[in-house]
């Protein structure tokens, strides 16, 4: 038992279990699939724009899309070979997207590629020149949401960012991505918040990490022992921690205003995962075109963590992973409080996919649904301090005036509320509907 | 003892007295003014509260009617022309006929002809299902089936069809109210005319994608093979991305291009079959003489052309 | 229905294992050693009540689920069985059927259904039909069998230590001569005492709720916020009087408080949400039952203090909301106000 209590977020919050099957399974290349789809949106804004045409031959790290507009993000060949269709295909979102197929042929890099290990840790760059490398490289948030880097890093005038915070909480459980990568790159990360803090032109960042994962915190410590601006913090276990909002609310104290940005309150968060991938695109020149993804499941023979290439069909990561066993009844792409179920196993893995989770029959379906006891166990576990059943009676009778009022979209749709309540009611699938509601009356 | 009866009496009579005329005179003073056509134009309203005439109420209408002073841009469609006729003779004003519309499905796809791809297990509602993803099925167009539509129709004049998976309008009870139309998140239903005896045609296909894809996700989607499109001598049906649509105006009803379709996906309602196997058999004896017609001329061309050549050969 | 096909549902994928049967059945197993004392105490008379107000709360809410409000029985989650328990923890142990069929009739078709069903009733069910019987049938509801006498169905009655120090203090006698003739606070922890079913053992009740609490099916809010509410009031009142007011703990041990405290009070759907509001009603519930208790006709005030407390329970919760994330930003103020300064202080 520990006495002294590490920091974490204050309102709300829940304790799932963790259940990190792969925290100790280290990162594996998977082999490079047949071919690849590509799809032109894995990001939070406006599609890229394809630049290639069916039957181009490609290298791995070539531009196949261009961003439309700012926030936007380029893509990459992630394999090389040939351009075969381009049509629509189901992605993770569960919507039909335009997506590029590539026909795999030998694994020919584009030469401005540093392919080697070797650390590079001086920073050349000026901090424009880093943020436009990273767009050019098409780097986008790769905790889940998907928004481009350079997005953030392009701080609004006016506006003052004091701290650079790294988010290495990973707080949805089963999953291990983030973990293996603090462990097996932490120098690599280093040098990323070096590259972002540059850019940023802050001078203190903190790297937030749960406590169950005490390994990459002594990882962190000993490495940064003798560095003054940048700092490791323990936080104590609670989903959903790794919320932007919730990670500033830990570290910092500080909350960022109703509609506002994490920059409001002089704070830009990055992902670790992001953090690399900074690393790779600034000193290695290697645009976003693999990612690990952590493979899991409770029924899972060999729970693993892969380094994939972003396109690579969910089928072969299972497979590399033993097999889809019998008894399984969904498949969830990212973590089971977030991540969205699967129905086909041809989707591709996108930028943001940070895991395959696999479900097994008898967990898969909902429980019978019960009247609300009012029991506030919900209100209890809102990280924002909303009154999700409220909302949902809202939601359901159409009255989003109302639900307006009440915030509902302040909602980070962390599913808690839907975890908690013993009734089984689908609160947070009402919350969605009502915020889908409000956007469409707005653009309407 | 008489005495206190007497004094309650009294007392009582009194206050009540008192109590009235505050009443009348409150009622006097704080009286609000309405124009009294309202009155009457709301009792001709069906009173069904539905909001199909963009209104929120049967008394809001009937006031919006009283204000506008034309019929221009108000109908009731539940009462239709009929009440409509009633609302104008007591304003004193010109009434405007409108055609009769009706809700019509436009999907087919049944359990039978569009196999489920995944089981959908939240909240059983098509709005939620639709935030979600796209459907069920492999057709990202279609019904998903949860019967939002029945839910908010207020006339009962619809129900789900346990076989079929789709959303079935009962004629004699559907007033156009819009409330389906409104609530479906595929768009689904849509408004149609009613047509002339009740007799209309009309696409039940919303697949977008090229026909090869859409028939694989549903047997009978249109696959934009465009033979109905060119069996229509009135323009009144046209093609866009892959997707064959009629115009309801333009059409006359000739039923030419039912059988056209080989997924008979060109739904009719009210029109016996004699009929569209008339209007078939026209159509193939047309098409029978356009050819024959086409032939002729081919053959009268190459005549033509072998008899200059023959000419040129002479000379 | 299909084979092979795999599920989607929306986020969340997993849930919680505290489902509603899973905190019914925890409840009840809760209730359990107070049910074993109220036999060891009242013999089989214990186990009669009981039974028959389960039986009859749960025929009844199956009755008027099916045939009045046509919809599916709503009895499998437990909640009528507990509301059974409830009120038979509420009676005396000799109560005849027919006002046992009343009281669950009045608990489950006025206290319960009538509203909707579970979650929709503004007051304890237990508790409605409970102060109904006791309005209704005063002299069976307070005719105690004595503790411990007891193996038959006929035994000898008497009052309840509340009771005794009610009518002492009417007949003008103080306090300390009271306390002489009652059992020592040894017997009143463990239920050697006059009372209802379920009330009679603190230490019971107790227990029950240590696996609440083990359970996370309650907070400590309800209970320990009341509990130290009478204790501190009926402290003062004692301190300042001793002949005319009964000491702490006294009050504590005797009565329903115990009772109330972790089962009636406690109930989700009549206690409001965040745990300040909990904490407002416990506060409310023990400042009610003390000065019922002290200065009111009744001896015993704990569902009365509850029924009160529940009808307020709307207003606490929009009192007593949950501080939304990012409207109480201090910190966010006073970074914007320095901020302000700053760009101020740039040329």
């Amino acid at each position: 038992m520990r006495l002294h209590k590490h920091k974490t977020f204050k309102t709300g919050g829940i304790h799932p279990h963790d259940n990190k099957l792969s925290s100790q399974v280290a990162i594996t290349p998977l082999p490079l699939p047949k071919m690849v789809t590509i799809p032109i949106i894995q990001h939070i804004g406006a599609p890229a724009k394809i630049v290639v045409n069916r039957g181009d031959m490609i290298k791995t790290g070539q531009i196949i899309a261009t961003h439309e507009g700012f926030v936007s993000s380029n893509i990459h060949a992630s394999v090389s070979g040939r351009v075969g269709v381009i049509e629509e295909v189901m992605d993770s979102t569960g919507f039909k997207h335009m997506a590029i197929n590539i026909r795999v042929k030998g694994d020919d890099w584009e030469e401005s590629i540093d392919r080697s290990d070797t650390l590079i840790e001086e920073i050349k760059l000026t901090p424009k020149e880093i943020v436009s490398r990273i767009m050019e490289a098409g780097v986008v948030g790769m905790g889940g949401a998907a928004f481009p880097s350079h997005v953030k890093l392009s701080v609004p005038e006016g506006k003052h960012v004091d701290h650079l915070l790294i988010n290495g909480v990973e707080c949805e459980p089963y999953l291990t991505a983030d973990h293996r990568v603090m462990l097996e790159k932490p120098k690599e990360i280093i040098v990323g918040i070096k590259i972002l803090m540059k850019a940023l032109g802050v001078q203190k960042a903190i790297i937030g990490i749960e406590d169950n994962k005490a390994d990459a915190i002594e990882i962190f410590q000993q490495l940064l022992k003798n560095e003054k601006h940048i700092g490791v913090e323990a936080l104590e276990v609670q989903y959903p921690q790794g919320g932007e909002k919730q990670l500033i609310q830990a570290l910092l104290n500080r909350e960022v205003p109703s509609g506002g940005l994490p920059a409001d309150v002089g704070v830009i968060v990055h992902n670790v995962g992001t953090t690399y991938a900074v690393y790779e695109a600034v000193q290695k020149n290697k645009p976003l075109i693999e990612r690990v993804v952590t493979v899991t499941g409770k029924s899972v023979k060999q729970p693993s963590n892969f380094l994939v290439r972003i396109g690579t069909p969910v089928i072969d990561l299972l497979i590399a992973a033993g097999g889809v066993p019998e008894d399984t009844g969904k498949i969830v792409s990212g973590g089971p409080m977030m991540g969205k179920a699967i129905a086909d196993l041809d989707v591709p893995v996108a930028k943001g996919t940070s895991g395959i989770l696999l479900i097994p029959k008898d967990e898969a379906s909902r429980s019978e649904v019960y009247n609300c006891v009012h029991c506030g166990k919900c209100i209890e576990a809102c990280p924002m301090g909303l009154e999700p059943y409220r909302l949902l009676i809202m939601s359901k009778k159409g009255n989003s005036k109302r639900a307006k009022e009440e915030h509902i979209l302040d909602c980070i749709e962390c599913g808690s509320c839907s975890f908690v309540c013993p009734s089984n009611r689908p609160i947070l699938d009402y919350i969605r509907l009502g915020k889908t509601q409000l956007k469409k009356q707005k653009s309407v | 003892m008489n005495e206190v009866i007497l004094y309650t009496v009294l007392s009582l009579t009194g206050l009540g007295i008192l109590a009235a005329a505050i009443i009348h005179l409150v009622s006097k003073k704080f009286a609000v003014q309405e124009d009294e056509r309202i009155d009457k134009v709301e009792e001709v309203l069906p009173a069904t509260n539905c909001g199909g005439c963009g209104q929120p109420g049967c008394r809001a209408f009937a006031k919006a009617v009283v204000e506008a002073g034309t019929l221009e841009e108000l109908h009731c469609p539940v009462g239709g022309n009929a009440v409509m006729k009633q609302v104008a003779a007591i304003l004193g004003i010109e009434a405007v006929e409108r055609d009769p519309y009706i809700a019509v499905v436009r999907c087919s796809g049944s359990f039978e002809y569009r196999k489920k791809t995944n089981i959908y297990d939240g909240e059983s509602s098509c709005k939620i299902a639709a935030t979600l993803y796209s459907g069920d099925t492999g057709c990202a167009y279609g019904c998903l089936g949860m019967g939002d539509c029945v839910e908010v129709c207020d006339f009962e004049a619809m129900y789900m069809d346990e076989k079929t998976g789709l959303p079935v309008i009962i004629e004699d009870k559907c007033t156009a109210c819009n409330a389906c139309v409104k609530e479906c998140p595929k768009d689904i239903l849509e408004l149609w005319p009613k047509g002339k005896k009740n007799k209309r045609i009309y696409v039940a296909c919303l697949n977008e994608e090229k026909g090869s894809s859409a028939r694989k996700e549903c047997a009978v989607a249109c696959s934009g093979c465009a033979k109905c499109f060119e069996s229509c001598r009135y323009d009144a049906i046209t093609i866009n991305n892959s997707l064959a649509a009629i115009d309801p105006e333009k059409c006359t009803l000739c039923l030419e291009c039912v059988e056209t379709c080989d997924v008979r996906n060109i739904i009719t309602a009210n029109i016996p079959d004699e009929k569209i196997k008339h209007a078939t058999e026209h159509r193939i004896r047309l098409e029978e003489r356009a050819r024959k017609k086409k032939e002729e001329e081919k053959m009268a061309a190459q005549a033509g052309q072998q008899q200059n050549g023959d000419a040129t050969t002479q000379a | 229905m299909s084979e092979g096909l795999l599920t989607v549902s929306p986020s969340p994928h997993i849930h919680t294992d505290l489902t509603v049967p899973q905190i019914m059945r925890g409840v009840i197993i809760a209730m359990i050693p107070a049910l074993l004392f109220s036999v060891y105490n009242f013999g089989l008379g214990a186990v009669y009540v009981t039974l028959l107000a389960i039986l009859f709360c749960v025929v009844i809410e199956y009755a008027i689920a099916r045939y009045l409000l046509k919809r599916p029985a709503s009895i499998y989650d437990g909640s009528a069985i507990i509301t059974g328990m409830l009120l038979a923890f509420n009676v005396p142990s000799n109560l005849p059927w027919h006002i046992i069929l009343i009281g669950s009739a009045v608990a489950i078709g006025i206290g319960k259904m009538s509203f909707g069903g579970l979650g929709n009733n503004p007051f304890n069910p237990a508790l409605v039909g409970r102060v109904f019987l006791l309005l209704s049938f005063p002299v069976e509801m307070t005719s105690w069998p004595t503790a411990g006498a007891t193996w038959s169905l006929d035994g000898v009655t008497g009052a309840t230590p509340l009771g005794i120090l009610k009518d002492g203090l009417r007949a003008g006698d103080s306090v300390p001569d009271i306390m002489n003739q009652m059992p020592s606070y040894t017997d009143f922890f463990f239920g050697l005492q006059g009372g209802s079913l379920g009330e009679m053992s603190a230490f019971a009740i107790l227990l029950g709720l240590m696996y609440m609490l083990y359970r996370k099916i309650i907070t400590w809010h309800i209970p320990v916020s009341m509990l130290a509410t009478i204790l501190l009031m009926t402290g003062i009142f004692w301190l300042l009087d001793p002949t005319r007011f009964a000491n702490p703990l006294f009050h504590l041990l005797t009565g329903g408080i115990m009772l109330g405290a972790v089962f009636m009070a406690t109930d989700y759907v009549t206690s409001p949400f965040t745990h300040r509001g909990m904490l407002v009603f416990g506060v409310g519930i023990g400042v009610l039952t003390v000065v019922i208790r002290l200065f009111g006709s009744y001896p015993e005030g704990v569902s009365f203090a509850i029924l009160i407390m529940n009808a307020f329970v709307p207003l606490i919760n929009s009192y007593t909301k949950q501080p939304r994330y990012g409207s109480k930003s201090q910190r966010h103020k006073a970074y914007q106000e320095k901020l302000e300064k700053e760009v101020k202080a740039t040329p």
